[in-house]
């Protein structure tokens, strides 16, 4: 059984904060594909298109019948613990901070052995569920859970090195006069979140739900204007050192497309949120998390950016706003980018239509903020970075990889509601 | 015909790298032959810490015009194969005399260093999952091979102790203290379950001998040993889980029958002996005794040069040290020490036969590369 976390200590200000070391980041590129489906959430293997053959570790050619044809696909995750050992040293820093270290050789119902890391509550030769999850490096890495729920399962340490819980941390909540970001704070406290950061612009004037908000323990409510760069640096400078998790609800969503609109006031005030918010978030909060990825069990974890799955490819109908949201993805991809290597993640849901006031127009299916916020803990507690919410988000994504262009001919073409 | 075992002591961390650590074992065995480079036309390397230069860089450095060249890249089955691929090129009439070489440099950081980037499957698959090295993979295959086959920690100990004892008669051994089976069971435990005497030390160091014909050897008044029998295998068995055999079991009928002798003959065995499962491995899938029984094989008998079965007469890689892919000579060279009257304090009395085999290349979860070679006195 997992021993339960314990709150971490108050932090001394004479000590020095730990320098991220990191597990081996080097891949091959075929590898690659595996980091992305661990950063998904997905658990998937090469398998070959003709003869069916599931092979591991990534390889050029299928070792069975020589085809050239290896697909990743999703593999199904239980598998059975046949060896494992306790490694005691090690010729790597991350891993000698942290002996011993658990790890083992799993024969996958698919086909393959493989090696992975083992979480504490797996006994001797049993069945384990697998998952695959980035880990400090940012690399696709395996670990293997016990087949069914044990109690604290979530605080294993190995565990933990490669997920984001809230257990124990604090966070900040960029926007939280909307529902969706009142949502969010209730579920990070619920997650067990120690202390949440609520920004919200223009304090004195009042808004849905403040009681309510302000009831929730450990909640402080903060002022915060992402649309104001000295406004973010404050707030950076009061509290930026207690920030494990950032999650930016602030939005700005308006129906339009470019010819709807006269001159660029509306899109000017939609980059002020969308993309130089982000901007100033990243510069007032961003250094000080990066340094702070090794910092015990409440380290800086997570960077979560909310965005429109059409920052992927334009629909005209919001086509301004989309316009927009395809800068912060941009701007996310250069986050993701800087983070590397420092032990946070950024996390980019990308969901369809909100249940929310500026997009009422929309027909159904839409996603509610309450389950935005349940899929945003979701992806803390998994430490998954990669999360598509909801059915047209979903369909987007799917046609998104299987060719953009396609998808943005379709999106674009008479009738799709211009 | 294999002669002119030569040995350059090893040191743990050493400054120079590996081209002077071949130099020097080229330059010994060249007193030792009385052979230079207009003697020499074959030539074969091993070696993990080289580059950027290969065999092919070596020969304008070493001032060799060969006509037959080799870069042997299985580590520790090196010896063996290097010894086979020569052989058939002096048979052949390829060349006439081949040196075989093998070293390798140890800097203060150069291990790590080369398992970060030892193989793709390994950088990939399991250099990422706590970067314990061989340690990491050898544990798994012992745990699984002792839950298989019912061996014991006591019987790697008797091992491990009896190849120190041997380490203890031959100088160039860097471990110099006696060990007891005590201090091997309560010995650290570095990766469950093995702990720190299974596990070898990195050092530098080089081994070379020379492949010829037998009137070039006479005529040269070399002492020298006849090959027998080799044999070699790569990736044997890979649907296997965990490794718990090697390639030596696919080719044992042949190679005995090649040999001309059976196991009974044989005087002394130099396994590859990274951890000493692999060495327990090697005995069983070699026809020392049955897959499975290893167990009561090592406890009815002794390993020591002067025992009922003398094993690692030098005292192997675990007592000697680990010279990279000089690693994979050490036993080799050993063996023709012993049959050719160089071995001293450590001499198995009366040795007709040796048997050598190696194992070498983890590139992921297992040892890829096997072979085996049966040298005799003349
Ligand atoms: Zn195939």
């Amino acid at each position: 059984m997992t021993d339960a976390l314990k709150r971490p200590p108050k932090k001394d200000p004479q000590k020095r904060t730990n320098s991220p070391t990191l597990p081996p980041y080097a891949r091959s590129r075929k590898a690659i594909a595996f980091t992305l489906a661990a950063a998904e959430g997905r658990f998937a293997l090469q398998v070959c298109a003709e003869c069916e053959h599931v092979t591991y570790p990534a390889r050029e050619v299928c070792p069975k019948c020589w085809s050239m044809e290896l697909e990743w696909r999703d593999i199904p995750d239980g598998g059975k613990l046949i060896s494992e050992t306790t490694l005691r040293t090690s010729v790597n820093s991350y891993f000698r901070e942290r002996m011993p270290w658990r790890i083992g050789t799993i024969q996958l119902d698919a086909g393959p052995t493989v090696l992975a890391h083992i979480h504490g509550d797996v006994g001797e030769f049993e069945r384990v569920r697998m998952i695959a999850r980035t880990d400090k490096s940012g690399q696709g890495v395996m670990l293997a859970l016990p087949e069914k729920e044990t109690p604290n399962m979530a605080d294993d340490r190995q565990l933990r090195a490669l997920t984001c819980n809230p257990k124990y941390r604090r966070a900040l909540v960029t926007d939280g006069r909307t529902e969706l970001g009142q949502r969010m704070v209730k579920a990070l406290a619920d997650a067990g979140a120690t202390r949440i950061f609520v920004g919200i612009a223009e304090k004195w004037r009042p808004y849905e739900g403040s009681e309510a908000l302000e009831a929730i323990p450990g909640v402080e409510i903060m002022p915060l204007d992402i649309t104001d760069t000295i406004s973010v640096n404050e707030l950076a400078a009061e509290m930026g050192d207690k920030a494990d998790i950032l999650i930016n609800t602030a939005e700005y969503v308006r129906p339009g497309s470019v010819m709807q609109r006269h001159g660029v006031t509306l899109a000017r005030d939609e980059m002020e949120t969308n993309y130089f918010g982000l901007m100033r978030l990243i510069q007032a909060f961003g250094p000080g998390m990066k340094a702070r990825g090794a910092d015990g069990d409440n380290s800086a974890c997570a960077w979560v950016n909310l965005l429109s799955v059409y920052s992927l490819s334009n629909w005209p109908v919001y086509g301004t706003t989309s316009a927009s949201q395809a800068a912060a993805l941009s701007l996310s991809q250069c986050l993701r980018g800087e983070f590397a290597g420092s032990g946070v993640k950024v996390i980019n849901v990308l969901f369809g239509p909100l249940e929310e006031s500026w997009r009422q127009p929309l027909p159904p299916p839409k996603v509610t903020p309450q389950r935005l916020a349940d899929t945003v803990i979701h992806a803390l507690t998994q430490g998954i970075e990669n999360v598509t919410l909801g059915p047209v988000a979903e369909d987007v994504v799917r046609r998104y990889k299987e060719d953009p262009f396609v998808l943005e001919r379709e999106l674009t073409q008479i009738n799709q509601g211009m | 015909m294999v002669t002119a075992p030569a040995s350059v002591p090893y040191e743990r961390y050493s400054p120079e790298p590996a081209h002077w650590w071949l130099a020097r074992v080229l330059s010994d065995l060249g007193k030792q032959s009385g052979l230079g480079a207009d003697d020499v036309d074959g030539l074969c390397v091993s070696s993990f810490t080289l580059f950027p230069d290969t065999a092919a860089g070596l020969t304008q450095h070493f001032g060799l015009t060969p006509r037959w060249l080799d870069h042997v890249p299985t580590g520790g089955a090196s010896g063996v194969i290097t010894l086979r691929r020569a052989a058939r090129a002096v048979q052949s009439g390829d060349a006439s005399v081949v040196a075989c070489i093998s070293g390798d440099t140890n800097h203060v950081d150069s291990f790590r260093a080369m398992l970060t980037t030892f193989s793709r499957f390994s950088q990939d698959a399991s250099y990422p999952y706590g970067s314990g090295g061989p340690n990491g993979s050898f544990s798994l295959m012992t745990s699984r091979y002792m839950d298989a086959y019912g061996v014991k920690r006591e019987d790697f100990g008797k091992l491990c102790v009896a190849q120190r004892d041997n380490a203890l008669k031959y100088p160039h051994a860097m471990m110099k203290k006696p060990l007891t089976l005590d201090e091997y069971m309560s010995a650290r435990l570095i990766a469950d379950p093995i702990v720190l005497y299974d596990c070898v030390m990195p050092c530098a160091g080089a081994e070379a001998y020379l492949v010829m014909r037998e009137e070039d050897a006479r005529a040269q008044n070399l002492p020298y040993a006849h090959i027998l029998s080799t044999v070699e295998r790569h990736n044997s068995y890979p649907d296997d889980p965990v490794q718990i055999r090697g390639g030596w079991a696919l080719d044992k009928d042949e190679f005995w029958s090649m040999a001309g002798i059976s196991p009974g003959d044989v005087d002394l065995l130099q396994t590859y002996d990274d951890y000493p499962v692999i060495s327990a491995m090697q005995m069983e899938d070699l026809g020392f005794c049955e897959k499975g029984s290893v167990s009561e094989f090592i406890q009815s008998n002794t390993f020591t040069y002067d025992g009922t079965f003398p094993h690692n007469t030098s005292g192997g890689q675990l007592s000697v040290g680990q010279a990279g892919a000089a690693g994979g000579f050490l036993g080799l060279v050993e063996a023709i020490r012993q049959l050719t009257g160089g071995a001293e304090q450590n001499a198995v009395p009366d040795a007709q036969y040796a048997a050598v085999s190696g194992f070498g290349i983890i590139n992921f979860d297992r040892g890829l590369c096997s072979g085996a070679a049966i040298l005799g006195r003349t």
